[in-house]
């Protein structure tokens, strides 16, 4: 303690109760049990990235968990050419984009005459909203299914984009509700004198000022919609629309005897998170803390 | 001047109207989406579940014959399901919510290295499911998964097994990765909690004598209740939801040991085309998860008092 007193003001406070653990041994102990935990956390996915890169010998027996001794990008050639996973990569990134893209600009336009315009009824129309948040996902899905399947609307991309945007709406106005009770309310009264509408208000005024909010909303969502199974499961049958989650079910029945293509196959799904993640870790807890500490 | 008020009043409530209006519209594409696909759709399903009903025929009403159903005939394995998704919720909320709960802890007392600690723990959350799933059938296949071959190894040849093929084991494979899977998504929340206890308090305590573990229990806990409350109630309806890693590991076998509801809704379908049945899980379901959900909610409100 007397230490710290030494240290600048501002970091007096940060530090004032840092670590007074008195025992050594215990310090000692709980950093072994931080490592062991990542240590754990981090193997699936050293796991899935050298078995993707391994021979079927490596994997049966020689070389289980080290790198692998010869480096086989021909795993990945036939994930994406047998196992059609770069045409699944797009897909998923086609629903997910769009679905991303209407949620967030329906979620937007609702939150803003919620939290922003006085009428009678938008506290009961937020809670409405909010009943999304507690209905699982399979509520729908006997009659959504039914209806589209007697539309024709099984196996097309808005089979999925439309569903993933509803069910993504409530998270999003949730958080999108946070952000924009921060704006001052000055701003909407200002434009109303220089007489600018609600729709100019909207677009002019606060959506430009969203855009911080955006990132939070859209990494939810990207989740969501991403790694999505039971609706892509059930309402895409052809393989011309399978996203990524299905396109890997399908390609495990297939390869059940050939790991490596299916280890590419989940590294292809997978990494292009994780990266996203190694350089905005902050940003995606944040979306987190936001969706559902204010829950 | 009555023309002129009443101008007025009658221009006033032209623009009442035009902002009336203007408000339906900002709220219209949301209502649009969430009304079809959620709200619509669960009506459907809440009447429908009184049909018998295969899906494209009209179907015979027949009153709550399915719910009764579903509770008696132990050939549709709702009870099963039910069993293991309560399964999953108990170990949820009493091995997976503890341990997320000490990490938060330990991490909120500032340990060297604490944002690199949280990041790697939150990770598995950002990986598909389905993913995970492939993933543990390969640390699990019988032959040369890295579980049996380490199990070999110490010399523990007689604990090796078909761990997702044998009714002994299944749903343990199943629960195991389920809970390590969201442990981080929990000890995030209650992170941002801990995060939130003033450095005050704590430096109050600790000059009264208390140690670490005094500080979080008297301290820090009664503090984020609110956040644990949420965790607990989002643990139960996530158990009850279930579906991806069933899918992925045992596709409810063996011998439909390992259903959840959700696969068994599945099944239904494209199984048996019972619709009727189907939508009565479904709405069996949204029933479950909202008694959970307030049920967990009053039970923190009486912990209050």
């Amino acid at each position: 303690m007397k230490d710290n007193k030494k240290t600048s003001k501002a970091s007096v406070d940060e530090e004032r109760y840092i670590l007074k653990e008195s025992n050594p041994a215990m310090k000692v102990f709980i950093y072994i049990f931080l490592a062991i935990w990542a240590l754990i956390n981090l193997f699936p996915i050293y796991f899935m990235f050298t078995f993707s890169l391994k021979s079927n010998e490596e994997i049966f027996g020689k070389n289980i968990v080290g790198l692998p001794k010869e480096w086989l990008w021909s795993n990945y050639s036939s994930a994406m050419n047998t196992g059609n996973m770069g045409l699944y990569f797009v897909n998923s990134i086609i629903v997910t984009v769009s679905a991303i893209a209407i949620s967030m600009m329906a979620a937007m336009m609702a939150t803003y005459v919620i939290t922003r315009v006085k009428w009678r009824g938008s506290k009961l129309t937020n809670a409405f909203f909010m009943l999304g948040l507690t209905i699982p996902i399979q509520a729908s899905i006997v009659p959504v299914y039914v209806v589209l399947s007697r539309l024709h609307w099984l196996n097309k991309y808005s089979t999925l984009i439309i569903p993933y945007s509803a069910f993504a709406l409530s998270m999003a106005i949730l958080i999108c509700t946070g952000f924009m009770v921060e704006i001052p309310m000055d701003l909407d009264e200002a434009a109303r004198i220089d007489g600018c509408g609600l729709w100019r208000t909207f677009f002019k005024i606060i959506l430009p000022l969203m855009k911080p909010a955006l990132s939070t909303i859209g990494v939810y969502s990207y989740l969501q919609c991403w790694n999505e199974f039971m609706f892509a499961n059930v309402f895409i049958s052809d393989s011309k629309h399978r996203t990524l989650p299905v396109g890997i079910k399908a390609l495990s029945g297939a390869y059940t005897t050939d790991w490596g293509p299916i280890g590419a196959a989940l590294v292809i799904a997978t990494f292009p998170t994780l990266i996203v993640y190694v350089f905005l870790s902050k940003r995606i807890q944040e979306s987190f803390i936001a969706g559902a500490v204010k829950g | 001047m009555a023309n002129n008020s009443i101008d007025l009043s009658k221009q006033k409530k032209r623009r009442d109207f035009i902002q009336g209006v203007n408000i339906f519209l900002f709220l219209l594409p949301g209502l649009l989406l969430f009304v079809s696909i959620l709200i619509a759709p669960i009506a459907v399903s809440v009447y429908r579940s009184t049909f018998d009903w295969n899906g494209f025929s009209e179907g015979t009403f027949i009153g709550l014959e399915n719910y009764k159903e579903l509770f008696t005939n132990g050939s549709i394995k709702f009870m099963v399901g039910l069993k293991n998704s309560l399964l999953i919720a108990f170990f949820s909320v009493f091995v997976q919510l503890p341990f997320s709960l000490g990490l938060a802890l330990l991490l909120g007392r500032k340990y060297k290295g604490e944002r690199f600690f949280l990041s790697v723990y939150f990770m598995p959350v950002l990986i598909s499911t389905v993913v995970i799933g492939q993933l543990w059938l390969k640390i699990y296949n019988p032959d040369y998964g890295v579980l049996n071959m380490l199990l070999g190894a110490l010399g523990f040849d007689n604990l090796k097994h078909v761990w997702v093929g044998e009714v002994k084991t299944a749903l343990g494979a199943v629960i195991v990765p389920t809970i390590w899977q969201y442990i981080g998504y929990h000890m995030l929340l209650m992170y941002a909690g801990v995060k939130g206890v003033s450095a005050d308090l704590r430096e109050a305590a600790m000059l009264d004598g208390a140690t670490n573990w005094q500080v979080d229990k008297y301290v820090v806990i009664p503090i984020i209740k609110p956040i644990i409350r949420v965790s607990v109630i989002f643990a139960v309806t996530g158990s009850l939801k279930t579906y991806d890693l069933v899918r992925s590991l045992t596709e409810g076998g063996p011998f439909q040991t390992t259903e959840v509801p959700s696969t068994l809704l599945e099944n239904m379908l494209f199984l048996r085309n019972r619709y009727g049945m189907g939508s009565t899980i479904s709405v069996m379901l949204i029933i479950l998860c909202f008694a959970f959900a307030l049920l967990i909610t009053a039970a923190f409100k009486e912990k209050d008092n």
